[in-house]
């Protein structure tokens, strides 16, 4: 089990025939990812590596190949536009990896997935994985191990090293996912850690947070209220200074808001551990699901 | 993107939001050229992308041409919180009956853009909020049917500005609006927003943000680019070479420098080696796929800071290739000066690769993020013990 993605996702890729959208659908097949189709306007009707059918619009994709999932690597300036035929052509799950969308844009796409029954994480993210079910991302594959804790990050790089750190500790995942470092992003830490609760295979959950808007704020006041599961969680950017965009356009401490000190302190509030190392986030994930 | 007040005005203008009469002056005398054109008093303003500049001095009133070409000389050249003042706004002195508030921004938690207008205006409105929140009054914008008159209104009402004023300063809302979508701005914002005594309705003072993503579709707002212009000399550089740099500010800057890939991974790098006892420098992202020549402009650009003694960099490579990496740090290994600390950790993508490459390197390699924290900073304090 894992949350929204599992092997019986059938994955559309739009942007399939571009640089990154290419590179990322042969190592997402490569992981066992139930790639069904792609679409590249006017480039319908041909094949992806003799493997993978391309269709000029999404509506067509999943008419034709049933799929219920997409990943979108399509350039900032189409990206917005990209989201919006995946949720006409009703896809539920719709991640969109790409950097660099306008914020206006944002809003109004973000807008519209919530009158629909669509669920788009990101953009700026690397996607998700369900462990050895389904990829659908950038991350690499190899350092995953199937077990029983799921992960929810704002940070790409970062979530490896963790991830990578659990592996080697012995701590497997169920389902791993980042959620983007803009200011507004589709799925946040809430309504995910709302599907991790209601998912059987997860027993425990690291949350992954960093400085720069509220949603750790929020995640912690919903973990408190409404999570039976364990969580722990970790943020980054103790040593960041104000003003300053640290990499990621939502990472940035504006005024009083957004610093790491309220960010900690609201988690502690809610009872959450929040490990300073990542060491101690391991030993203390390890406890969490009654490793000795 | 910060773009000045005076630049602002012009794209106010452009949408039809009433400014005060003025333009932008480089020199003393073209501020007093400035002023005999407006012929009346006027105010000089610095422009600078920094707020405060009225406490540091630099807003001046003048009565006259010479007074102004006076004034001017004393703002031109100032430092005000470290941003040289290279130019000054020349504008007309308005007698002022009200002062208010009108800005448009992104509400992170809504996930909306949000309208804030007060009958407090002319003051730092965060400072208006935390202390006094019922003097704001907040629209949410719905992306999807926009703002309409009857929002405008409440806020209107709601906020304590002149209600017999309501039709002008509901045109300029509007107009606001627009222009905050048509420039794709992250903040537009009239402070103050004022009548005057004798009747008029004036944007004051214009402060706007632009999100750089959406500067494809706006080229016209590149004039506005001022490299540098809120960066110090070295982030400058960085920006020149699409390096992803932040230079600590002075008084958190220490001696380590620091590269890695992603913002997260970098962050908790800093995190992790102020921990391990020395202050970091910087915030450097090499990013993901970089290739040779760009890691060598990322490492120059640490560099750069003499205060820099040592150098950590902290690769999880995923889409960056680990030797990609490594060859870079190959190329680079003459930058280094003789006996400089280089501690290097690359895991990921390739790590077998960029161990052979860098076979026999002078660097020192650490498994861990945390062993490269320990190791640095053990390298840098054993060089100042035995200087």
């Amino acid at each position: 089990m894992s949350i929204l993605i599992d092997s019986n996702s059938r994955v559309v890729v739009q942007g399939i025939t571009g640089g990154e959208g290419s590179f990322h659908t042969q190592k997402m097949i490569e992981y066992g990812t139930n790639v069904v189709a792609g679409v590249t306007p006017k480039k319908g009707g041909q094949m992806f590596e003799n493997k993978v059918p391309i269709f000029n619009t999404v509506q067509d994709a999943v008419e034709a190949t049933g799929a219920d999932t997409s990943i979108i690597f399509v350039p900032p300036a189409f990206a917005p536009d990209a989201v919006v035929e995946a949720v006409d052509a009703s896809v539920d799950v719709i991640c969109c990896i790409t950097e660099g969308v306008p914020v206006n844009d944002m809003i109004k796409v973000f807008s519209y997935v919530t009158t629909t029954d669509s669920i788009l994480v990101g953009p700026n993210c690397p996607g998700m994985i369900s462990v050895e079910e389904c990829k659908l991302g950038i991350m690499p594959g190899h350092i995953f191990k199937k077990g029983p804790v799921g992960v929810i990050s704002r940070s790409g790089t970062l979530t490896y090293e963790i991830v990578d750190q659990l592996t080697r500790a012995g701590i497997g995942q169920s389902t791993c996912i980042g959620i983007g470092g803009d200011p507004i992003i589709g799925s946040s830490f809430v309504d995910l850690l709302a599907e991790f609760e209601e998912d059987p295979a997860t027993e425990a959950v690291v949350l992954v947070g960093e400085i720069g808007g509220s949603d750790e704020e929020q995640a912690a006041e919903f973990i408190k209220d409404m999570m039976s599961k364990p969580v722990v969680a970790f943020v980054s950017g103790r040593t960041a200074p104000k003003g300053k965009r640290m990499g990621h356009a939502g990472a940035i401490v504006s005024g009083n808001t957004g610093t790491a000190e309220s960010k900690v302190a609201a988690f502690e509030a809610a009872g959450i551990k929040v490990p300073v190392t990542i060491e101690d986030l391991v030993a203390e994930t390890g406890r969490a699901i009654g490793m000795k | 993107m910060k773009i000045h007040e005076y630049q602002a005005k012009d794209v106010f203008a452009e949408f039809g939001i009433p400014v005060t009469a003025g333009r932008v002056a480089f020199t003393p005398e073209e501020a007093e050229t400035v002023a005999k054109e407006l012929g009346k008093p006027v105010v000089i303003k610095a422009q600078v992308h920094i707020g405060g500049r009225g406490k540091a001095g630099g807003v001046k009133l003048a009565a006259n041409p010479a007074e102004a070409k006076e004034k001017a000389s004393q703002i031109l050249g100032m430092n005000i919180k470290g941003f040289p003042v290279q130019k000054v706004l020349v504008a007309e002195q308005v007698d002022i009956r009200d002062e208010y508030y009108c800005g448009i921004t992104v509400d992170r938690d809504e996930r909306m853009l949000v309208l804030i207008l007060s009958a407090a205006g002319g003051i730092d409105i965060e400072q208006v909020a935390a202390e006094t929140p019922e003097k704001i009054s907040k629209v949410h914008i719905d992306p999807l049917v926009g703002l309409w008159p009857n929002q405008i209104r409440r806020a209107i009402f709601e906020s304590g500005v002149d209600v017999l004023k309501m039709a002008e300063i509901s045109d300029i809302i509007g107009k606001l609006y627009n222009a905050f979508l048509a420039k794709d701005c992250s903040l537009l914002e009239i402070n103050p927003l004022v009548v005057t005594k004798d009747g008029r309705v004036l944007a004051l003072d214009a402060k706007m943000v632009t999100d750089d993503n959406g500067l494809f579709r706006n080229k016209e707002l590149l004039k506005f680019r001022e490299i540098g212009a809120d960066l110090d000399e070295i982030e400058a550089f960085a920006q020149e070479n699409h390096v992803t740099y932040v230079h600590m500010p002075p008084e958190m800057r220490g001696p380590v420098g620091i590269a890695g890939n992603g913002a997260g991974l970098v962050m908790t790098t800093l995190d992790v080696v102020a921990r391990a006892g020395l202050k970091p420098n910087d915030f450097c992202d090499i990013g993901g796929g970089g290739n040779v020549e760009h890691t060598v402009k990322c490492i120059e650009t640490v560099l750069k800071d003499p205060a820099v003694k040592g150098f950590f960099l902290n690769v999880f490579g995923g889409i960056t290739r680990c030797d990609v990496v490594a060859q870079a740090l190959l190329d680079v290994q003459d930058v280094f000066p003789k006996g400089f600390p280089v501690v290097v950790r690359l895991t990921g993508t390739n790590e077998d690769k960029a161990k052979e490459i860098l076979e026999g390197s002078r660097y020192t390699f650490v498994p861990t993020m945390k062993e490269g924290a320990e190791k640095i900073v053990e390298l840098i304090n054993g060089l100042e013990a035995s200087a």
